[in-house]
């Protein structure tokens, strides 16, 4: 592009005479003996300032050989239903879609992957974050040491399922080694684990719902994060199909927290989908 | 890849056929017309009307101006494949299922279902020249099977007779004399009914699918079964590429079955295989119901399916199909 001029009102009127308006002609240079052809033009956009377009483009002849007999066809006339459809009938239509052939296994992959590779050797390293401890490139959540300190930290492990009431006894002393404590839980865990997830799961429950099929928990996570701590993040998968079923669970440690969540993000555009925020109707009121 | 989907029929596909130059693409569904459409962009060239009932399959002439038709009207018809025009009419007393030219384009074998206390029944007619000596006569009827007759077809120099169906046997008679030559092994053959047979490029091997979830390649000649494909879903359609070692099997669950069951994923791709290593290739995914006919072009550049949701999808392969390794 280049060729650009300032726009005068005092240019518009000789072009609207005809004198400058004529733009140049289209200029075609090539194709070389590579094939190469650049092509000139001239144009105007929308402000009516003259452009200059340079294309260059390569040509490419491309031998197909067909069958003379197929060609005569090509010319037969129509018959039958066909005789009288128009182009508005639509019976052929390409794909909107791209299609791909789905490969079983990525190519050139072996039928077992090599299993219990070391995960720190994996390029991806990094992207290991335990939601438990928080340790990077160590090891995943599951398989966390401190696995059964995360109950009483009020962290939801197994990530798929909801804590039952079973695993939330009081298991182990706060503040193990190393790990880290959620500010609402220092101070050495004065309240009772148990009782403390109960209320947590009860009160300050909020239910989003409209949610994509691709959401994650780990997408909430990052969604609701930023409003206050949360203890609990369910998100509903179809135990069929394992397709999520578009509607999730959050408890917010603190009630003015989940407040705020419910006030900015009630309507909010999440994936092109508008989301629904609300308070979780409480377990009882519903039987 | 983007597909060319046809939207000609209103009822579901049964059989699809290219032509041998691969130009043309011939398409049966349960409505009562037989459709025509260049296969390279999906152009509706023509249909052929007179039929009375859905059609279960169509042979071409290797000259690609002759049609037949087989319905369930219980008429088989000739057509002329440029005009569409009706040339002749085998009239039956029962649903005619499959129906195949010889090699030569003189004879066709065209299989009758069970009707009214009537078995099933594989009858062989000659092919006239000329129109005005054209006449109904068998030449060979052959009986025996039990149940529906899916497919027939011409074995090597057109002296056998290969046909498969509802009792999950395959079958090579004698085209001469109607004598039984071979039976598949109960053993190894297919454990239910066999819905589709298609042949290689060179005839020397075919494909079966069948409803046991799995697809075999038979020997032409011997009758072994050479390799099984198995998959999760009855098979209603299976091919084999002239161009590389591929099948490809096409099927889902029974149109009947599709809400009865909770899955939500219903199966309905079109799966590669590799011909030789049984493994697995890729799926196809896109129609909305199961697939119930599967063709590759005789250039083995691209394949079109036919499914229940009365959509034909032509489907031409993007460049690194043809560098697939498994």
């Amino acid at each position: 592009m280049g060729g650009r001029r300032d726009f005068r009102w005092g240019d518009a009127a000789e072009e609207d005479d005809g004198i400058e308006g004529v733009l140049p002609p289209t200029q075609v240079i090539g194709p070389d003996e590579k094939g190469v052809k650049i092509i000139i033009e001239w144009r105007k956009n929308d402000d009516g300032v003259r452009t200059k377009v340079t294309k260059t483009v390569r040509v490419k002849k491309q031998v197909k050989k067909l069958n003379p007999a197929a060609i005569r066809r090509r010319s037969l006339k129509k018959f039958g239903d066909a005789l009288g459809q128009n182009a508005s009938d639509n019976l052929t239509v390409v794909s909107t879609e791209e299609i791909f052939l789905e490969r079983t296994r990525p190519a050139g992959a072996k039928a077992e992957p090599e299993k219990g590779a070391d995960l720190a050797s994996l390029g991806n390293a990094s992207l290991i974050v335990c939601r438990t401890c928080g340790k990077k490139g160590d090891h995943w959540t599951s398989k966390c040491p401190f696995k059964d300190l995360a109950a009483t930290k009020g962290f939801s492990v197994g990530g798929e399922k909801p804590p039952t009431d079973d695993d939330m006894g009081p298991s182990a002393g706060p503040g193990g080694k190393g790990s880290y404590v959620p500010p609402s839980m220092r101070g050495g865990g004065k309240a009772d684990g148990g009782e403390s997830m109960r209320r947590g799961r009860d009160d300050n429950s909020i239910r989003v719902t409209n949610l994509s099929e691709d959401t994650r928990e780990q997408d909430l996570q990052e969604l609701f994060r930023p409003f206050g701590a949360i203890s609990r993040i369910y998100v509903a998968f179809d135990r069929e199909t394992g397709l999520s079923r578009g509607f999730a669970f959050i408890n917010f440690v603190n009630r003015d927290d989940a407040i705020r969540a419910i006030n900015k993000l009630d309507g909010y555009g999440y994936d092109n989908l508008i989301l629904r925020v609300e308070w979780a109707t409480p377990r009882a009121d519903r039987s | 890849m983007r597909p060319i989907l046809l939207k000609g029929h209103e009822r579901p596909l049964t059989f699809l056929k290219y032509n041998r130059d691969g130009d043309l693409l011939f398409s049966c569904a349960k409505d009562h017309t037989p459709t025509v459409w260049y296969a390279s962009n999906g152009e509706r060239l023509g249909t052929y009307k007179g039929h009375n009932g859905a059609v279960w399959c169509c042979d071409v002439s290797r000259d690609s101006t002759r049609l037949v038709t087989s319905s369930a009207d219980q008429t088989v018809k000739l057509w002329d494949c440029e005009t569409g025009l009706q040339l002749f009419s085998f009239n039956f007393d029962a649903p005619a299922r499959a129906v195949s030219f010889s090699e030569g384009d003189k004879m066709v074998v065209i299989t009758t279902d069970p009707f009214m206390e009537q078995q099933s029944a594989i009858h062989v007619k000659l092919i006239e020249d000329d129109r005005s000596l054209q006449t109904s006569e068998d030449v060979l009827t052959i009986t025996g099977p039990q149940g529906r007759i899916n497919r027939a077809m011409w074995g090597p120099l057109n002296k056998t007779i290969i046909s498969a169906g509802e009792d999950a046997t395959v079958r090579i008679w004698d085209a001469e004399t109607g004598k039984l030559l071979k039976e598949s092994d109960p053993e190894t053959g297919h454990q239910k009914a066999i819905t589709s047979m298609s042949k290689s490029a060179d005839g020397s091997h075919f494909i079966t699918g069948s409803h046991d979830k799995t697809a075999k390649l038979w020997d032409t000649r011997t009758l072994k079964v050479l390799k099984t494909y198995t998959t999760e879903r009855p098979v209603n359609a299976a091919a084999i590429s002239p161009l590389l070692d591929h099948v490809v099997i096409g099927g889902g669950q029974e149109a009947s079955q599709v809400t009865m069951t909770s899955t939500r994923a219903g199966k309905f791709e079109a799966k590669f295989f590799h011909k030789i290593f049984e493994e697995e290739i890729g799926g196809v995914k896109g129609h909305f119901g199961p697939i119930n006919a599967l063709a590759f072009n005789p250039d083995g550049r691209s394949f079109s399916s036919g499914g229940e949701d009365g959509y034909v999808r032509v489907h031409f392969f993007d460049a690194d199909y043809y560098h697939i390794k498994v």
